[in-house]
């Protein structure tokens, strides 16, 4: 059963990167989406430095966003999805995987270059270690979460726009406990110890709940 | 009675509270009834439309 | 080939067996259901504009209360039905659960609406602008999203079979979630506000408006549940005429 898991694992990673489109347009979409914010703010270097980190989380979760439809669309449009409900891996754990190889495929990208885009927004120093941090510890929330709302509109043509509706107030917590971790919103001296903690607990529980309500709803739409 | 209106200066609030509430309440009655009303048409008339076809079939059979 | 046709087949007198008994109660039991309603908010409405004193801190305003409570509680409550008759349709399979969920979508996200709006129209007076993002109106606004992807969910799926499944694992994961979003967006709002909060409903409450409030949360409460049964009955029977389409289609 491991086996099975780390070959679908393996393949997942291997379309993606060869297929393109997936991390590589978020990226992307990430560098675009903060370049475009000073535009709009205007260019004060102070301002940017002081909502640096609520534009990069925020774009960050916009970025991954984009990439979910792809996570099942494929695989259910050429028969692959129903293939693999036969197989000897539980729905749960293909499930599992496919969210994993998303998080190293969109997500790890994502907050490796986050640390540049903190430069173009004249981000402060020693802020860098605990953003990265945060992202490193909150990315995951979002392909298991996110896992959730691909699955449910695995059968829906064009579901891109509807899976942002469905999963965007889900990673509301991983916004909120993901900035004030990350040192930003102002927050008050020792909460962004208590935000990483809260933040690693969101991670923690979508670990379980994706994998097995995505599967749920894998099974609703293949019916 | 004008000063009931008036709500102590606060009318500008208060009755479009009261008013967007009586409105949207109003708008879910009007349409969760039509909406019945019209399932239950459409069912008759498919009901009665199968009942039509049915009837000879049957006395067909029966020849 | 024949075996598939005789499981649809129980399927669908299973079906059609337990929402016909449903059909039947209710036939008799809106009426009386809406003459109550429409008695205890009449009544309510009475007691909230004409029969209770003003706030000595608030004024008037607070007669805005008397309905911003009641829609609040209804745009949480109508997610709790939906929520749990989405369970109910995925464990038990019970046939009418599915309908009930969908039914009570769009009542309850009226009615968070209607929380947001009335809480926003007393808002003004009392805070000096249109909207704070308090921690119980953002709330609020995630949960009325809420509603909105699952209204979505179930527009965008075709067969309703397939659409109830979906639709009833985005109500329970959005039942687990709902609570981590609350406690993540009080704890965001205590962060900024590490002051004492301006609370809008106050820790006490006079009795001389808790009775009018009561009153009126108890006439909202029969609205939703006469108004649920309604929609149901609706949405029954919306079913059975596309099964007779579908099988007028193909024979």
């Amino acid at each position: 059963m491991t086996r099975a898991f780390l070959a679908l694992l393996k393949r997942d990673i291997a379309l993606a990167i060869r297929v393109g489109g997936g991390g590589g347009m978020a990226v992307l979409f990430f560098l675009i989406v903060v370049t475009v914010v000073p535009l709009g703010v205007g260019p004060n270097l102070n301002l940017l430095a002081a909502i640096a980190t609520g534009i990069l989380w925020v774009a960050l979760l916009l970025s991954a966003l984009l990439t979910l439809d792809r996570l099942f669309q494929a695989d259910y449009e050429d028969g692959t999805l129903d293939l693999l409900t036969m197989g000897k891996l539980p729905l749960e754990l293909v499930a599992a995987a496919k969210a994993i190889a998303h998080w190293l495929t969109t997500g790890l990208p994502l907050v490796v270059v986050s640390p540049l885009l903190g430069l173009l927004l004249n981000l402060d120093g020693h802020a860098f270690p605990p953003l990265i941090l945060a992202m490193l510890v909150g990315t995951p929330a979002l392909s298991f979460m996110g896992a959730i709302g691909a699955a449910l509109t695995v059968s829906i043509r064009r579901g891109g726009l509807l899976v942002s509706l469905l999963v965007l107030p889900f990673y509301v917590p991983v916004l909120i406990f993901g900035v004030v971790a990350a040192g930003g919103a102002e927050a008050m001296p020792g909460a962004g110890h208590q935000g990483l903690m809260l933040l690693g607990a969101v991670t923690l529980a979508s670990l379980v709940l994706g994998p097995v309500a995505a599967a749920a709803a894998l099974r609703a739409n293949l019916r | 009675m004008a000063s009931f209106f008036e709500m102590g200066g606060y009318a500008g609030f208060i009755w479009p509270a009261y008013g967007i509430v009586a409105i949207v309440m109003a708008v879910l009655v009007v349409q969760s009834l039509r909406d019945l009303r019209e399932q239950r048409r459409l069912l008759a008339a498919l009901e009665g439309e199968g009942a039509r076809k049915r009837a000879p079939a049957r006395t067909g059979a029966g020849q | 080939m024949t075996g598939m046709s005789d499981l649809t087949a129980t399927q669908r007198f299973h079906a059609l067996a337990n929402p016909a008994r449903f059909m039947a109660l209710t036939e008799r039991l809106v009426l009386p259901l809406g003459l109550v309603t429409a008695a205890l908010i009449a009544a309510g409405v009475y007691l909230a504009l004409f029969d209770s004193p003003a706030d000595y801190q608030q004024g008037e305003t607070v007669r805005i209360m008397y309905i911003h409570v009641p829609s609040a509680w209804l745009g949480m409550f109508g997610y709790m039905v939906m929520a749990g008759a989405s369970l109910v349709a995925l464990v038990f399979r019970h046939p009418l659960a599915d309908v009930c969920a969908k039914s009570a979508a769009p009542v309850g996200a009226a009615f968070c609406f209607l929380a947001l709006v009335t809480g926003s129209l007393w808002g003004r007076p009392m805070w000096g602008t249109w909207w704070v993002w308090d921690a119980r109106l953002t709330s609020m606004l995630i949960l009325l999203f809420l509603y909105l992807g699952y209204i979505a969910l179930w527009a965008t799926i075709e067969e309703p079979a397939r659409a109830a499944r979906a639709a009833a694992v985005l109500a329970l994961v959005g039942s687990i979630n709902v609570p981590i979003i609350h406690y993540s967006v009080v704890w965001w709002n205590t962060l900024h506000q590490p002051a004492s909060v301006f609370r809008i409903d106050g820790p006490t409450i006079a009795t001389s408006m808790l009775m009018p409030l009561l009153i009126m949360a108890l006439g909202f409460t029969f609205f939703f549940v006469t108004l649920l049964l309604v929609r149901m009955r609706a949405e029954i029977l919306r079913r059975r005429v596309r099964a007779l389409r579908l099988a007028r289609a193909e024979g």
